[in-house]
């Protein structure tokens, strides 16, 4: 695969992550090495304060990296205008928003801004792709609803519909599944594997279901000991990865069913 | 965006309610006009009596035109500050604008006392208010444009906002305590609130400015949709969110700044009129609320301005009473009756 270095969708080089304060560079992550290529699913996991988001907001633009660089379909990221990477880059963020008085269809045609014009009129194509992404997250039945009126698992499905409406390569997708029951962890988490195979689209995810996310991603990034692992679950499962994620001897990796165990 | 086609209906019935209460508003007062002869007249066509003419033309017009202005800047000033703010409680004045033109005016009222006569004689004329004014309003507006490019959170610049307005507050009650009751009245009298006193040429100057404010407005209603979503979504989706922000408050300083500055410190309207609008039309879209907004500070300024006149009587009572008097009720009325809080 000569060619796979040109279609790649976000690839970073040796990128280093973290806060500046002042002088003082505050080192979250070094040696971060990803390529992702279209149409596949992969999620970010280490434990809490490894620097997941913080590697999403430097992937998305939202910071500024300590040193190396983020391609966003081969491009500078440092050098890619916010509304061109608004083309490129959607996001699913844990941010509350403003007003829940939206309509789920109005939510989701907000996507639409990157290409509607001064006022935001939306075309005849833009309310195309707000329909396809209403049907490809299977939300048609609550379109015309209002946002306070959902649970938290079909608000979750709405932004995601947002998301793709937006019509980016990558969709980036902070802990979509935090306040979520198992079932619909699980639901929301094959839904973005659903998604990535049949639009193609690459889909980087930030996590804690570990357990899921090896069954279902395509390859995982793992943020231990302020760096980056990443490799597909297989290959990561072998190199034993997985072992000493977690603090002292209360959970253990189990190999053999690829799984996390209460000791 | 989607939906919008049934609220396009409530939207013109509100602008026919505009050009409604705008013709009674010219009818009504201490000398009543008939509404035929009010039209004729402002079609330019023969008017019964020539003194009916005289006051629409010189007094009834430019008050009612002062209404509009007033009503709908403030109202659409309050909108985008609730927006930006992400606060249902943010109005025109908790940028601190309205305080800043009250200190500029309290100086020029009550500052003879303290910072002797020569300095009144130089002051007290009609045009040294409105720039008194102006330049309390710019001052506090520059403090918070700077603030606003130093800081990166929102909520920082509500709170200098509310900060500048209790420090300005706080300066006026210094000079009024060492005030002579008589000019202390003045300044009272200020703070009621007029829409009367204005000549044409005002009238022409305050226009300027709201025509800005309000194409300012329009032109961010798509950025301020994008607010909806929180200032990270906002972003992700390509708006430059200082630039953004810097226009949004720009809007409200050129509105909120020159309608108090001519007509006084007019309190409620900013506030309260986004939340009637979000009762009566349930959209969070700007592309629905800005012009509904605007139709419907208007209807309440004009409404309220014909109540102060009490129509009939020689007697106007002062128009920033009314507007809450009248505002406050309806707006509880509204949120009882619906038991839900658009915002």
């Amino acid at each position: 695969m000569t060619a796979s270095n040109s279609n790649s969708v976000l690839k970073t080089e040796s990128l280093k992550i973290g806060y500046r304060k002042k002088n003082k560079v505050n080192l979250i992550a070094k040696d971060i090495n990803i390529d992702i290529n279209p149409g596949e699913l992969v999620a970010v996991i280490g434990v809490n304060g490894a620097g997941k988001s913080t590697l999403l907001k430097t992937l998305s633009g939202i910071l500024q990296s300590i040193d190396g660089e983020v391609f966003i379909s081969n491009n500078k990221l440092s050098k890619t205008d916010p509304s061109d990477l608004a083309k490129n880059i959607s996001m699913v963020l844990t941010e509350q928003l403003l007003s829940k008085n939206l309509s789920v269809i109005e939510l989701v045609a907000l996507g639409r801004q990157p290409y509607t014009n001064w006022i935001g009129r939306l075309t005849k194509n833009d309310l195309k792709k707000i329909m396809h992404a209403i049907q490809l997250v299977n939300i048609e039945d609550i379109k015309n609803k209002k946002c306070h009126e959902l649970s938290d698992g079909q608000f979750q499905k709405v932004l995601i519909a947002r998301a793709l409406a937006q019509d980016t390569p990558l969709i980036i997708l902070d802990e979509p599944t935090t306040h979520l029951d198992l079932y619909h962890k699980a639901y929301v988490l094959k839904l973005l594997q659903k998604l990535s195979k049949e639009t193609n689209k690459a889909i980087l995810f930030a996590s804690h279901e570990i357990n899921l996310a090896l069954q279902l991603c395509d390859k995982l990034i793992i943020l231990k000991d302020k760096k980056a692992l990443f490799g597909n679950p297989q290959e990561l499962v072998k190199t034993r990865a997985f072992n000493d994620l977690f603090p002292g001897n209360l959970i253990h990796f189990d190999q053999e069913s690829s799984s996390f165990k209460i000791k | 965006m989607l939906n919008q086609r049934k609220y396009t209906f409530s939207i013109i019935l509100l602008f026919l309610a505009v050009i409604l209460t705008g013709l009674f508003n010219i009818s009504l007062g201490s000398v009543n006009i008939p509404i035929s002869e009010v039209i004729s007249s402002l079609l330019g066509l023969e008017v019964e009596k020539d003194t009916w003419k005289y006051i629409i033309v010189n007094y009834r017009l430019p008050k009612a035109i002062t209404a509009i202005i007033t009503g709908s800047g403030l109202a659409v000033s309050g909108l985008l500050m609730q927006t930006l703010f992400r606060n249902p409680l943010a109005g025109p004045y908790v940028l601190g604008l309205s305080s800043g033109a009250s200190l500029g005016v309290a100086i020029v009222f009550m500052g003879a006392s303290v910072f002797g006569a020569s300095f009144a004689v130089i002051l007290l004329s009609k045009w040294s208010l409105v720039i008194a004014s102006s330049l309390g309003s710019l001052l506090v507006l520059f403090a918070v444009i700077l603030a606003s490019i130093r800081l990166r959170d929102t909520m920082a610049i509500l709170i200098i906002g509310l900060m500048f307005a209790s420090l300005t507050a706080a300066i006026v009650s210094v000079l009024a305590y060492f005030s002579p009751a008589s000019q202390l009245q003045q300044y009272v009298f200020w703070s009621y609130g007029s829409l009367g006193d204005l000549s044409w040429d005002e009238v022409g100057i305050l226009s300027l400015f709201w025509i800005v404010g309000i194409l300012i407005s329009i032109g961010s209603i798509k950025n301020l949709n994008s607010l909806l979503l929180g200032e990270q979504y906002a972003r992700s989706l390509g708006t430059n969110i200082k630039k953004n922000r810097f226009a949004i408050i720009i809007a409200t300083s050129l509105l909120a700044g020159s309608i108090t500055a001519f007509a006084g410190p007019i309190a409620f309207v900013g506030l309260a009129v986004p939340h009637l609008i979000r009762q009566i039309i349930p959209s969070a879209n700007h592309i629905t609320l800005v012009p509904a907004v605007i139709f419907g500070g208007a209807i309440l300024m004009l409404l309220c301005d014909i109540i102060a006149q009490i129509p009939g009587s020689e007697y106007s009572l002062p128009i920033n009473a009314i507007t809450s008097l009248i505002g406050a009720p309806v707006v509880i009325w509204l949120l009882v009756r619906k038991r839900k809080f658009n915002f």
